[in-house]
Parts: C-alpha cells; structure tokens; sequence
C-alpha cells in the first residue's frame, strides 16, 4: 500500500510517502489508522484526533469504515484550508 | 475548467477568455482570493500552498461539476495557486457565468465555499513566531453548509 502524508502529519510522522506492507488484520480505514498509530509515537501524535482527520482512499475521500487493500493509495491529512 | 499553477494568473485575461464568443452570458461573477499582510496580531511574510496533486484535480473538477448540475452556468472556472506567495499576491480565482445575474452570483459563491472545505490544499504561514500551519475556519464549515441541502457527500 502507499501512503501518502500532508501538512502537519507529514511533520509529525517525518516522512511525506512511504510503502508499506499491510498486516491480515488491516481491512478498513478504521483499521490501518489503529495498525498505523502503534508504529511509533509521530504516527500516535499524529493520528491522536481522528475526529480532524482527512482520509482518501484513491484520491476520494473516505468514512472509516471502507475497506482498503495492498493496491490502494492512501492519504492522510489535516482539515483543508485552501482558498 | 480547472487548473493548478505556481504561476500568476492574469484577471483581465482570464475573465476575457472564459466569455469570449458566448453571447448567452449575461452576466459575469468572479471571486479572487488575496494574500493578506496580518495574522491576527502578527506581520505574515509569506505563505506556503501544498496540495495533493491528482486528488486536487479531481476535487475541483467535481465541484465544477456540482455547480454547473445546480446551476445554468454558460461558464465557469476555478484557478488555484501553489508554492511560495506573499502578501498581495492571488491566490484563487472562481468565475461563473450565466444567462442572468442570479445563477452566476450563487455559483460563484458556491464555488469558493465548497473549495474551501473540500479541495486538498493547506496553507503555512511564515510570521515572525515561525512557521505555523492554517487551522481550518469554522466559518468556512458554516459557509459551505448552506449548500448542503443538496451534497451528496453530506447526504451518505
């Protein structure tokens, strides 16, 4: 899967993109946010307030409870604020 | 039509262009976005524009979309800039004309409203404190919830 980081949680987790090989247990976005915050404390500062969390999955935002696979491009980002 | 520029854009000539030849456009709507010099109490030197190039395309192409499903528009356009602007400078341009004032009046408005809570762009700013990035407004959330009778993203 790649991932893809924005604004201030590229800061935080210090890198803007990275491949990564999922675990069985990641299906959803809900689930590769749990497996993601456990990597390490910039992922868990991060990904602390889910609730200010923008995900896309392929470009198109996404709920929590879409599934995502090896294939997919996610990002994750703050609020947007363009404009 | 939608494009994404470091560049500068040209007003006059954008405007020019998008109604050159119709002569169903009655009426012109057009909203810039300028680079203010003050954050709150403090002096902004600059401010960074990053985005999430592919999705950003796409994001602004389906609100385009969504303005010419709402409304009658003969045209309308989205410029947005990236990178590096200080104060004075342009930010974003939305357009949107129509046979009467009306339709281009709401889209345009429609338009800025929706960019701002759903394309992916984030500001940083440069102030004499350092860099810090722009929280989201919540005006701007109220601002685009007017239009949400209507958003098929609200309505899931």
């Amino acid at each position: 899967m790649k991932l893809l980081y924005f604004a201030w949680l590229k800061v935080k987790i210090g890198v803007a993109a990275e491949e990564v090989a999922l675990p069985p247990e990641v299906g959803t976005v809900a689930e590769l946010l749990d497996w993601l915050e456990a990597r390490g404390p910039g992922y868990a500062e991060a990904l602390a307030d889910r609730s200010a969390l923008g995900v896309a999955v392929n470009q198109e935002y996404a709920r929590p409870e879409e599934p995502v696979g090896p294939d997919d491009e996610v990002a994750l980002f703050p609020p947007v604020t363009g404009g | 039509m939608i494009r994404v520029q470091r560049e500068d854009f040209d007003l006059g000539a954008e405007v020019a262009a998008l109604t050159r030849g119709n002569h169903e456009i009655g009426g012109l709507a057009v909203f810039v976005g300028l680079v203010r010099d003050r954050v709150g109490e403090e002096n902004l030197g600059a401010m960074t524009l990053e985005h999430y190039p592919g999705m950003t395309e796409k994001a602004l192409a389906r609100i385009e979309e969504e303005a010419n499903r709402r409304w009658p528009l003969e045209a309308s356009l989205v410029i947005h800039r990236v990178g590096r602007l200080e104060p004075g400078e342009q930010i974003v341009l939305v357009a949107a004309a129509s046979a009467h004032r009306q339709a281009a009046f709401e889209a345009c408005q429609f338009l800025i409203d929706w960019l701002k809570t759903k394309a992916p762009f984030w500001k940083q700013e440069e102030t004499a404190s350092g860099p810090k990035w722009v929280e989201a407004r919540a005006g701007d959330d109220e601002a685009a919830k007017r239009w949400q009778a209507q958003d098929p993203d609200a309505a899931q």
